[in-house]
């Protein structure tokens, strides 16, 4: 930028009348954008017209920013997908915790039944995952269904916020009762991850469905009906829990794709 | 003197069509939706045409990549899409308007904007200002913060054309997305379009042949899930003849496009 170009070229540059060759210009733009000192000297060898024609635009785009509407706001707008979420789940959330606290009062007035809070933990965080991933729940499902954000990522998301009250509320429920913690939140991690599992390949809420169905009759029924606590429940089993766990997430993970398309079955 | 040099020209293709479909099989429900369909675009609008049940729509939800199709080869912007593909790269380049979309009732028009900018995982930094100017190209700005469940059907067909362009697409498919629109809306659409399609792939699906006439580069024209005409508006208005059904020329080309098709598979 040491060598400006002669005066009388950026004349003749600033000069719409003037017949200047193209690479003429060129040469004269590139260097334009690097010094100050040659475009006031631009500006200074503009016709009287052209300096009305800036004055009037400056005065116009002036005015449109002291008329026009203000800045919005910045907000953390990231809060905004979860708002909506939020709100869908309440009624559900609220009714699994009620079933929970139900659960917990019947458990202390009827003594000999077995612990009807174990009975229930594996089932408790289905009814709200089969919601936040339904496409009859979410109204933008078609369009989300065709983001690069689609998928088990998502769906991992929205599961971890059923969770969040899911698993306070069974931790409180499974300490009124008095029973092992790890045989109340191990299960329902499993069945969470079993539904994810299954759902990758019918749908998330057919999954909970089909699982929560199996459960009740395989289990809650007759140790309701015989007032033993299954074997699968008791003191010792957690391990397989937990390792169950392990094994339907790892698969789950496996089965990821499986989850980033609109598929009929959601 | 000088022109301007639009961002397609100088940015280095690794793909010759933008979207490339080769024996494309799409189920809709059991039914073959798209059946044996052949199709190249590049950059420019194209009009895609057909009668009800054509697989107009079937089609647009294969290229978003919302459906995963049943056969064949699908390939946007140079990436497979088909089988068990990873969609993430090619998603952030696409737009997608559904015929009918839902929506979160209570979000603002600059809120659904802006989680659909999120979702399409663009930079944090760069969302405030796409998701205004995409507000400002469909004319909404002064509806900005008015709730979703406010606005008039043209509203929310202009919002959600505003979240289909919001990161600037390579690929863009509009289904239908002038219906609900008045006159003067859509004429500044056709323009929208038209400055759309000088560095994109925008295909738009639509019934309205007057449409694609005014505002395409180029005709598709499908029906019972195949290709029956790729070519330019120009060349459909020439294709009718004055016994054929319909009020201007390139209705007339368009019916008759038809007609020839269907006496040829009746064969
Ligand atoms: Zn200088």
């Amino acid at each position: 930028m040491t060598t400006h170009p002669n005066p009388t070229v950026i004349t003749r540059y600033a000069d719409p009348a003037a017949d200047l060759d193209e690479v003429t210009v060129w040469a004269v733009e590139v260097h334009l954008e690097g010094c100050a000192d040659c475009r006031a000297l631009v500006a200074g060898s503009t016709a009287d017209d052209t300096r009305a024609l800036l004055a009037r635009v400056a005065a116009g785009i002036d005015d449109g920013i002291t008329t026009g509407p203000a800045p919005e706001r910045r907000r953390s707008w990231s809060a905004t997908p979860q708002r909506w979420l939020v709100w869908h789940l309440v009624p559900w959330l609220t009714m699994t915790v009620g079933v929970l606290a139900c659960a917990v009062l019947l458990q202390a007035l009827t003594p000999g039944l077995p612990s009807l809070v174990s009975l229930l933990a594996p089932v408790a965080p289905l009814p709200g995952v089969a919601i936040a991933w339904s496409r009859r729940h979410d109204p933008a499902w078609e369009l989300i269904a065709g983001t690069p954000a689609a998928g088990l990522t998502m769906l991992l998301r929205r599961t971890a916020a059923v969770l969040a009250v899911v698993v306070p509320a069974l931790a409180l429920a499974s300490d009124r009762a008095g029973i092992s913690l790890a045989l109340t939140l191990l299960p329902c991690l499993a069945f969470t991850a079993a539904t994810i599992a299954l759902g990758a390949f019918v749908g998330v809420r057919r999954a909970a469905l089909g699982l929560g169905t199996a459960w009740a009759l395989a289990v809650i029924m007759p140790a309701v009906v015989t007032a033993e606590l299954p074997v699968v429940l008791r003191a010792g089993s957690s391990p397989g829990w937990a390792l169950l766990t392990l094994t339907l997430a790892g698969f789950a993970l496996l089965r990821a794709d499986n989850f980033r398309r609109l598929s009929s079955h959601n | 003197m000088m022109r301007t040099v639009s961002a397609d020209e100088t940015a280095p293709t690794t793909h010759p069509w933008a979207v490339h479909a080769e024996e494309l099989r799409v189920r809709a429900g059991r039914h073959l939706a798209v059946d044996g369909l052949d199709l190249a675009l590049g950059t420019g609008v194209h009009g895609l045409l057909g009668p009800n049940g054509a697989g107009k729509t079937t089609l647009m939800r294969a290229l978003a990549t919302v459906v995963k199709p049943a056969g064949g080869r699908l390939t946007l912007l140079g990436e497979a899409v088909d089988g068990r593909a990873d969609l993430r790269r090619v998603r952030r380049g696409l737009g997608y308007l559904p015929q009918q979309f839902g929506f979160y009732p209570r979000f603002t028009v600059r809120e659904f904007v802006e989680y659909m900018a999120w979702l399409k995982e663009m930079p944090k930094a760069a969302v405030p200002g796409a998701v205004q100017r995409a507000i400002d190209r469909v004319g909404l700005t002064a509806k900005a913060g008015a709730r979703m469940k406010t606005l008039s059907g043209g509203m929310l067909r202009r919002a959600g054309i505003a979240q289909a362009i919001v990161n600037d697409p390579a690929v863009l498919l509009l289904d239908e997305p002038t219906v609900g629109l008045d006159p003067e809306q859509r004429l500044d659409f056709r323009e929208l379009l038209r400055d759309l399609g000088v560095d994109s792939c925008v295909l738009v699906s639509t019934h309205l042949v007057e449409d694609v006439v005014v505002a395409c580069t180029d005709v598709v024209l499908i029906n019972e899930g195949r290709l029956v005409y790729q070519g330019t508006p120009d060349d459909l208005v020439t294709r009718g003849g004055q016994g054929d059904a319909g009020d201007s020329a390139a209705e007339r080309g368009y019916s008759a496009l038809l007609r020839r098709h269907r006496a040829e598979a009746g064969r």
